[in-house]
């Protein structure tokens, strides 16, 4: 195997009383579709989040191609190329496509205007339309507010956004939640693609064949621990069911 | 098998369905082409309706009131009045663009305008004749002091989390009662004769007060920078969703701070042209300033909870509310009336907005 892309070790988190994280590791290796999985309140969301910079771990290590990182904000997670996808979709609904692709990473016009501040707005939209071309996305009409978009479109953007952006890893958190078959097939091809980008791609999702479907690796949270890793050629829905209950723990299997 | 009877509301729908489905048609068509593409996206907007709406206004009252409202001195007199207004509701549009709102404008206004009075009015009566050096410190004075204020409410509402309705409210009664304690409860007279004289002032013929002409600039610079550049899209984006321009690596505590500081600013600015068109601090007329510059900027299309706000809109929404009191003055009702008029085109602005916001959830 190869050496880890993104590594996490020991990750401690809790809110209050309540323990989301004890001393959870994880890995993803380069080019490839990792997916996390686990029960509901198993952490995989906080791991996200704290990989992704927003919330910050209590204790453990994070490492990036070997050196170890601290993830103080989601603008260093940025700068380090790792970009999230939230479930909640963090867009902004009155402003376009192409704004929203953008948005903290505007074009600025050329020469004074641009230091006076002024968007260079074609630019923005011509780079947007490849963007959403690349990843398949078809927006009728561009300068539309993200708002009046249908779900499946709301979502591509979104996807569109992190993607044009990530040079090392994807996160994407249930990512289909909300989608229809074939708005559902549509972001899983662009998760590929992403992969086919050399970027690694995480994916949560509740989903099991959907799991097993797309992804090369599977990793499994329970109750803030890592208990089991599976290749995904060849692991079985009941096998990824035990590990998420507690039937098994095979940390390292396979 | 059951049917289900068509309700008597639902066959009435119907009815207009058949009857008005040709002009939809046509109307559909029309949207299609280019010219048309355009007149639909204009009137995707609040603004356009309210310019229809003022247009109407104008129209009607000119109707009722032949000769005697639109003439060359009620449109100038109108003007004039509203311009003060107009600077401030500037301002406001920012902060409610970003889903705040500025409650002290009005009594930062005043506070700025006494301070400013009392620096040029050092030399008590002599001070009529002093010049433009003194004139220059007043402006900043009243600049400075509006800046002041509103860095504090941008501070309370972006670091200290409190909403800004409160924060706002604070600030609003704390700039009134340092304004009262300042001037004791007097007016200042004996400014420098040259502001009285600058805001009585008129350019291009003699025709356009020169506090209009102040006014317009200032309202044409806010829609640059609210449309064109990145302040005014961080500003935008924050209103639309605070948590996704957080996560978009934008400042969002020091852009807030910004935003409020402009309406600060603003406002000062404002105090300045106040002083200029009076020659005095008017202590009394301000108890309503935050009231209607929020009123116009609602009219004029800018949700309340942020994200959508044009200039545009918000310089109508200050000509509708004076377009009344003037037609009502003129056709002899009592001036009252403006404000029932002007409250029932609030609630209908908002509801509008509500019923767009519902429609493009429901996709």
């Amino acid at each position: 195997m190869p050496e880890p892309l993104l590594q996490a070790r020991g990750i401690v988190k809790n809110y209050g009383h309540v323990e989301a994280l004890r001393g959870c590791d994880f890995d993803v290796y380069p080019n490839e579709i990792v997916a996390l999985i686990g029960d509901n309140g198993a952490g995989k969301s906080t791991l996200i989040k704290i990989l992704a910079g927003s919330e910050q771990a209590d204790e453990g290590a994070v490492f990036l191609e070997g050196r170890q990182i601290h993830v103080g904000s989601p603008f260093e997670a940025m700068r380090l190329g790792i970009e999230t996808v939230y479930q909640d979709l963090a867009l902004a609904p009155d402003l376009d496509g192409s704004a929203n692709l953008y948005l903290g990473r505007e074009i600025m016009l050329p020469g004074l205007l641009g230091k006076l501040g002024f968007l260079d707005n074609k630019a923005m939209r011509s780079g947007a339309r490849k963007a959403f071309g690349e990843l398949g996305v078809d927006l009728k009409n561009a300068q539309s507010a993200v708002a009046n978009l249908s779900g499946g479109q709301r979502q591509s953007v979104a996807v569109a956004r992190s993607v044009a952006w990530a040079s090392k890893v994807v996160f994407l958190d249930e990512p289909t939640a909300a989608l229809g078959v074939i708005q559902t097939a549509r972001v899983l091809e662009t998760v590929k693609r992403i992969r086919d980008r050399g970027v690694a791609a995480v994916l949560i999702s509740h989903n099991m064949r959907q799991v097993l479907e797309i992804a090369d690796r599977i990793e499994v949270l329970r109750l803030g621990r890592r208990v089991a890793r599976f290749t995904a050629k060849g692991a079985t829905i009941e096998q990824l069911v035990l590990a998420m209950t507690g039937g098994i723990a095979e940390e390292g299997a396979a | 098998m059951t049917t289900v009877q068509p309700t008597r509301a639902q066959s009435i729908r119907r009815a207009i369905g058949t009857r008005l489905s040709p002009v939809a048609a046509r109307w559909n068509s029309f949207a299609k082409t280019r010219a048309g593409a355009i007149v639909v996206r204009m009137f995707s907007t609040n603004a356009a309706w309210i310019l229809l709406l003022l247009a109407v206004l104008m129209l009607l009252f000119n109707y009722l009131a032949p000769g005697k409202f639109l003439t060359e001195f009620n449109v100038r007199t109108m003007a004039a009045n509203v311009s003060v207004l107009l600077v401030i509701a500037v301002g406001e549009t920012f902060v409610m663009a970003t889903g705040g709102i500025d409650l002290s404008v009005g009594y930062v206004l005043l506070f700025s305008g006494v301070t400013s009075a009392q620096v040029m009015n050092w030399g008590g009566r002599d001070s009529t004749n002093y010049g433009w050096d003194i004139v220059l410190l007043g402006f900043v004075v009243a600049l400075g002091s509006g800046f002041a204020w509103g860095v504090l409410n941008g501070v309370i509402v972006a670091k200290a989390k409190v909403p800004a309705l409160i924060a706002t409210l604070g600030t609003l009664g704390m700039s009134w009662g340092l304004a009262e304690i300042l001037s004791n409860g007097q007016d200042l007279r004996y400014l420098p004769s040259i502001i009285g004289d600058m805001g009585a002032s008129r350019l291009f013929f003699d025709k356009i007060p020169f506090v209009v002409i102040v006014a317009a600039i200032v309202a044409v610079f806010g829609s640059v920078i609210l449309s064109l550049t990145r302040f005014g899209r961080y500003t935008l984006a924050i209103g639309s969703n605070q948590e996704a321009a957080r996560r978009a690596g934008i400042n969002v505590d020091r852009h807030l701070i910004k935003v409020y500081a402009m309406s600060g600013t603003l406002a000062g600015f404002a105090a300045f042209m106040n002083l200029a068109i009076f020659t005095t601090t008017t202590i009394s007329g301000h108890a309503n300033d935050n009231l209607q510059a929020i009123a116009a900027v609602v009219i004029g299309g800018t949700s309340l909870v942020g994200g959508v706000a044009t200039i545009a809109g918000t310089t109508i929404g200050i000509c509708i509310p004076m377009v009344l009191f003037s037609g009502f003055t003129i056709l002899g009702f009592q001036s009252f009336w403006r404000d029932v008029a002007v409250g029932a085109v609030l609630i209908l602005a908002v509801y509008t907005d509500q019923l767009r916001r519902r429609r493009r959830e429901r996709r």
